[in-house]
């Protein structure tokens, strides 16, 4: 390629096309190799390829918002602690330390440097969730992060091409499913080996020796366009706040926005402190998700590398929930860190003078069932029943948006994808009564907020079985509308029979009952009574809303063919 | 190909725009192309036979076959025009189908909209009803439950009925009572069953097939019956044979009852027109490259076989966005699909990034140099300022095309932004979107565990000539062919397919707990079932069978096809199961994986019988070096500037005929880029091969 060639601006960017393609292919390889049902059905994973100095050039599009920042940060830890000029070929690095990679023990983070004619020209990285990391389980009952399993400084996972055998037998001890986990070890370091060698073949189809130019081009480029969309909001500050339902005790989060002439900063200073279980956030985390947030409605569009993230900074002070010292227990980081967007969208609205969604029901109810001999209270000594764990993966309503409802039963701020029914019942003797949609769940509103569902699981077996609700939130503090809108309803869980659970621990389900699980909705946009009332008629007749809502948030009356009755609407809404 | 002296086929593809016609007369083939009509394609399909056959002096008494592709079922899904279609699932799981997998198929946009489900929820019932995935009755049929359900489908004015019922992939019986006990009920109402349009597990994947399936069933009915009298009023007497997405054909029973699996048929045409000649040139890996006005579609090609899948999407709403369409699991010929063709618009966007695609200019306005109102540039601008087309010869010479208009769009739209002059700006688009077909066909090939730069790129559509050299070099492939017909490639790719019918069942074993007996018994049943339909479709043929199973390690989520002797299973068999599990895998991902159980999830057999004539074998030719019919102006992307290159008239070039790079090759509807990376001969079929120069 010739530089100065009137043609080297499209090369740039052709080259750039080319690194996003390097590490599609690196995400898909672990997709297609990975054994943790995370991984692979869900897609919580990211890959990403980045220069010598730790910046961040590109990275795939995967389910998981919550490692945009923390694997970009993530291997600047590596090369502090293994500088750039002592790497060899053939090495491979990992860690899970949550504070050093993506949150909790689960995640591993692996890197792998990529050398062309022995000099080392970029590092790639991908994190994956594994199925078990030992301890006392997935769940958010840890007091500190020692419970919650085996964690694993930054270390060597193979040196000039030899495995760390170590390291391997370690991790066969210490986990529940040993091969599964080792088999996603192998799956990390083969992505990023595929990483590896397709960068060196489009470094020689492109003549390049160190991709300091296309680097500084893609970094460069991508600040600069989001410079360039900060430049159009106004500047100040603007302060929201939220109440989730947190473990012991309701927690606070406060977050002040800042936008300005260097970029955005958001401050967390006024939320509470760290909890004495598993639901605290290490900073990498809160990071990530406030990122993330800022960026669904600042340049959207711009693709993430060391240049686009770099104009958006956090700080969160030290020992709160949101900056979570060692040794916190962290598992269920989710069930407080997916709810930041929603924090953000309450600034940017502020800040923007509207435009942005109603919250919704935000974390992810993620549980784990699990039963067998020995695991729910007084079955050890029961031979006819199967030892079984599974995990349900649920979403409830996302928020009402200015000119749209929000989605039912969608995943939001995570994108991972349910596991299908009749998978879960082919591998355990779990039985799905119902999943349907949660009539009068979604907030009232000009626009409606997303229904959530109502999910009733029994077994096959006559035998008691256990659930984890580390991940379940919106249970006291439902997701609030926006401009009028009302609230989507709270969520609950409990037995079929009528008692609810209460509090995020692990609940017994006792022989022959059901769990019920009602998943909460999103908030309504703009007051209700503005709504169409052909479009209340419509929700009424698909069942999504009752006659009574009806009448009673949105001010609609039908009549016995479910046809909207126009006076006593009027009436009803106070034009009559 | 070429068939039997005297045989006489005709394929008949039915487009968004067009109705393509090939008439095959024994070598000889004749091609037309009239305006699709939609309202009744019949129509179109009995003039388009009409004229061809007049045009090859065939009268219709004399056609021994007619084989029939077309995208009418997809429009039908794409438009949502199909029949008001109600469906019955199992008490506790009405909204199935608005559920999906509750995820978003963006990231960052939280303004998306996802696709609204095909059945609406007041038209979503259930009954009580449950089977456990081991196929037990956990819950009998409330039989009352489903006969009240009639008068209220009946209400509803219900023309079709999807029934879905949890687990009827292991036990059908319910889903069969349910239809017995409504199709006595509700006389004239097309009934789909889950367990036959797809018995597969993923309760989601499945009833969406199904919905599918009874939305477009009274209206694909209804046209093959219309289509199939009107051929035989005209004389046409012979056999009519569907083509399906998965690249076999099968008769009008089956396809009336099966509708979905023609969605992709036409696309489905150019996959085994290149397999064809992957076949007769003995080109065991390909890489199969079909580009016309709107799209690209990039297919996998291994031993003669296009690469199969069992999943497509249909009606995507942001275009080429995995997960914003309706799945359906049906054999299908796997192909990426991207927006990239001649009518793809550039823009330079606000960060000053140079795109192309996925709008698409179409045939109106169409490219700035139609002059039928296009303003924006588009790739065929670009390829006409590189010097790619000419100009005056454009589409067979029936309009010319005006550089100035192309030069002065690509200035405005893209020069002027990006600080170029309107060549480099036209070699940055075609660079981009070369680029972009690359990328797709590089992350698609890992997807399926594939390697690119050992095949040969088998290039057709308007558009792919024009590329092919490009995007071989950058894919690192040494060789291309150009096919000749290939303008209507799905047409006559229809008179290559086989007679075939893919049965795939669930059920789901870890090989240690391998039960041979039952399996045998399931594989025979499923031979039968696909003997009986492929039998009818070619009686007395004789019937190839190929039986695969869907394996993976205990905990996997993604399976992989790995290929079965065609006998009984032994209980002893399991060891040898996991060998050529590992072996596959191994091939695929590098290695194998030491100590973890593996499981089977499907199984699948095809039968499939050839309905063509012999093929014929012309001779080697000899090695002529013909001069050129003209010169002109190419532009050369590694020089930065255009140079005179040798024109060649493709219909003037006899078999044997060698041309050095840098060339171009022109024919009436495209013309071969011959880089000067590549070297290009005429082989013994006629078709173009471009080899790469030392």
């Amino acid at each position: 390629m010739t530089r100065n060639d009137p043609t080297a601006a499209i090369h740039m960017q052709i080259m750039w096309n080319r690194l996003i393609a390097v590490v599609e292919e690196q995400a898909q390889t672990l997709i297609h190799t990975a054994f943790s049902t995370a991984v692979r059905e869900a897609g919580d994973l990211s890959a990403g390829v980045f220069d010598p100095a730790g910046r961040m050039i590109a990275q795939a599009v995967t389910g998981t918002p919550g490692h945009v920042n923390s694997m970009a940060l993530s291997v600047g830890h590596f090369l502090r602690k293994y500088p750039a000029e002592t790497m060899k070929p053939g090495d491979v690095y990992l860690t899970n330390d949550p504070w050093l990679s993506t949150g909790h023990l689960y995640d591993f983070t692996v890197v792998t440097p990529a050398f062309k004619k022995g000099r080392l020209v970029a590092l790639f990285a991908s994190t994956a969730h594994v199925v078990d990391i030992g301890g006392i389980g997935f769940g958010a009952d840890g007091r500190s992060v020692f419970e919650e399993g085996l964690c694993i400084p930054i270390m060597p996972l193979a040196e000039a091409g030899t495995l760390n055998k170590h390291l391997f037998s370690i991790v066969e001890s210490n986990v529940r499913e040993p091969t599964q986990v080792k088999g996603d070890l192998h799956s990390l370091a083969a992505c990023n080996e595929t990483g590896c060698r397709r960068l060196v073949e489009m470094m020689d189809e492109f003549a390049l020796e160190t991709l300091a130019e296309i680097a500084q081009f893609v970094i460069g480029n991508s600040r600069e366009a989001m410079m360039l969309e900060i430049g159009k909001l106004p500047k100040g500050t603007w302060h929201h706040a939220m109440t989730v339902d947190g473990f012991e005790e309701p927690i606070e989060i406060r977050a002040a926005l800042t936008i300005s002439d260097d970029g955005i900063h958001v401050d967390y200073d006024g939320t509470s402190a760290h909890s004495g279980y598993g639901i605290n956030v290490p900073f990498c985390y809160t990071d990530a998700y406030t990122a993330f947030g800022v960026r669904c409605i600042v340049g959207p569009a711009i693709l993430n590398n060391a240049g686009s993230l770099a104009p958006v900074t956090v700080s969160a002070p030290e020992g709160s929930i949101l900056h979570a010292p060692r040794p916190s227990a962290v598992t269920a980081r989710h069930a407080v860190g997916q709810m930041l967007p929603d924090v953000m969208f309450g600034c940017l609205h502020r800040a923007m003078g509207g435009g942005t969604p109603a919250e919704g029901a935000a974390s992810l109810w993620g549980m784990p069932l699990f039963g067998g001999p020995g695991i729910a209270p007084g079955t050890q000594h029961r031979k006819d029943i199967s030892r079984f764990t599974v995990m349900g993966i649920m979403a409830g309503g996302t928020g009402a948006r200015p000119r749209q409802d929000g989605m039912s039963a969608t995943a939001f701020p995570s994108r991972v994808r349910c596991i299908p029914i009749e998978i879960t019942e082919t591998i355990s003797p779990v039985v799905v009564w119902r999943k349907e949609l949660r009539a009068d769940s979604g907030g009232a509103g000009r626009q409606r907020g997303g229904l959530g569902q109502t999910i009733e699981i029994g077994l096959t077996e006559d035998a008691p079985f256990i659930m984890s609700a580390g991940t379940m939130d919106r249970v006291l503090f439902p997701a609030r509308g926006r401009d009028g809108g009302k609230p989507g309803a709270a969520g609950s869980f409990g037995l079929s029979s009528g008692s609810l659970f209460k509090g995020k621990q692990k609940h017994t389900v006792p022989a022959g009952e059901r769990l019920l699980l009602e998943l909460p909705g999103g908030g309504g946009y703009g007051d209700p009574q503005q709504r169409e009332p052909s479009r209340v008629a419509d929700d009424v007749r698909l069942g999504l809303v009752s006659p009574d809502v009806a009448r009673q948030d949105y001010g609609v009356a039908l009549d016995a063919t479910g046809a909207v009755d126009e006076t006593a609407t009027e009436v009803l809404r106070g034009n009559g | 190909m070429s068939t039997q002296a005297g045989d006489v086929r005709v394929g008949v593809d039915i487009g968004g725009t067009f109705t393509d016609i090939a008439v095959q007369i024994g070598n000889r083939f004749v091609t037309t192309k009239v305006l699709t009509t939609p309202r009744a394609p019949e129509q179109a399909v009995m003039q388009g036979i009409a004229a061809a056959l007049a045009e090859a002096g065939v009268s219709p008494g004399d056609v021994d076959l007619v084989i029939h592709g077309t995208t009418l079922a997809t429009n039908a899904l794409i438009e949502r025009k199909g029949a008001r279609t109600a469906m019955i699932g199992t008490e506790g799981h009405r909204d199935t189908l608005e559920l999906g997998y509750e995820d978003r198929f963006s990231e960052y946009d939280v303004f998306i909209e996802k696709p609204a489900p095909l059945i609406p929820r007041d038209l979503r019932f259930t009954v009580p009803e449950r089977m456990s995935a081991r196929g037990e009755v956990l819950r009998p049929l409330d039989e009352a439950a489903v006969a009240a359900l009639a008068p209220e489908l009946e209400r509803h004015q219900v023309q079709s009925l999807a029934i879905g019922l949890l687990h009827a992939y292991v036990n059908p019986d319910h889903e069969r009572r349910v239809r017995d006990i409504l199709a006595k009920r509700l006389p004239g109402v097309s009934i789909s069953l889950s367990s036959e349009v797809c018995a597969e597990v993923r309760e989601y994947d499945r009833f969406s097939t199904t919905a599918c399936n009874a939305y477009v069933q009274p209206l694909m009915a209804g046209y093959l019956d219309r289509l199939s009298h009107q051929l035989r009023g005209t004389g046409l007497a012979c056999p009519l044979y569907l083509m399906l997405s998965g690249g076999g054909l099968a008769t009008l029973e089956t396809a009336m009852r099966f509708p979905i699996r023609l969605v992709e048929s036409g696309p489905a045409g150019g996959a085994i027109l290149a397999a064809g000649i992957a076949a007769e040139s003995n080109l065991p890996r390909v890489l199969s490259f079909d580009m016309g006005g709107t799209t690209a579609k990039i297919c996998l090609i291994d031993d003669f076989r296009p690469q199969a899948s069992r999943s497509f999407e249909i009606g995507r709403i942001y275009r080429f966005l995995k997960g914003s369409g309706l799945p359906v699991r049906i054999p299908v010929i796997e192909m990426v699909e991207i927006g990239a063709g001649g009518g793809s618009i550039a823009s330079v966007d606000a960060l000053k990034r140079l795109k192309v695609g996925p709008e698409s200019a179409g045939a109106e306005p169409g490219p700035a140099s139609y002059g039928r109102g296009g303003i924006a540039p588009t790739v065929t601008d670009a390829d006409l300022v590189l010097g790619r087309i000419d100009s005056r010869r454009f589409a067979g010479g029936s309009f010319s095309l005006d550089v100035e208009a192309a030069k002065s769009a690509l200035e405005r739209e893209v020069g002027e932004r990006l600080g170029l002059a309107a060549i480099h700006s036209a070699y940055g688009v075609s660079e981009m979107v070369d680029e972009n077909m690359a990328n797709a066909a590089r992350v698609h090939a890992i997807e399926r565990g594939k390697t690119l730069g050992d095949r040969t790129l088998i290039a057709f559509g308007g558009a792919a000539p024009l590329h092919a050299a490009r995007l071989a070099e950058k894919l690192g492939m040494d060789r291309i062919v150009i096919p000749t017909s290939a303008g209507v490639g799905s047409a006559v790719g229809f008179l290559r397919a086989p007679v075939a019918y893919e049965v795939v069942r669930s059920r789901f074993f870890r090989l240690a707990h391998f039960e041979a007996a039952t399996i045998n018994a399931m594989l025979r049943e499923m031979q039968d079932e696909a003997r009986a339909i492929v039998a009818t479709g070619a009686p007395g043929a004789a019937i190839d069978e190929h039986r695969h199973v869907e394996m993976r390690y205990v905990g996997q989520g993604h399976e992989i096809a790995v290929d079965l002797p065609l006998r009984d299973l032994t209980a002893d068999d399991a060891p040898f199961l996991r060998g050529l599990f590992e072996t596959r895998y191994a091939g695929i991902f590098g290695r194998a994986v030491p100590g973890v159980e593996v499981e089977i999830l499907a199984w699948s057999i095809t039968m499939s019988a050839s309905v063509g004539g012999t093929a014929v074998d012309p001779p080697m030719p000899a090695d002529s070096h013909p001069p050129a019919t003209d010169r002109r102006r190419l532009f050369d992307g590694l020089l930065g500037e255009y140079k005179e290159v040798a024109v060649h008239w493709r219909e003037t070039l006899a078999p044997g005929s060698r041309i050095a790079g840098p060339a171009i090759i022109a024919e009436a509807q495209t013309a071969t880029v011959v880089s000067a990376a590549f070297d290009a001969r005429i082989d013994r079929f006629g078709n173009i091969v471009l080899e790469r120069n030392s």
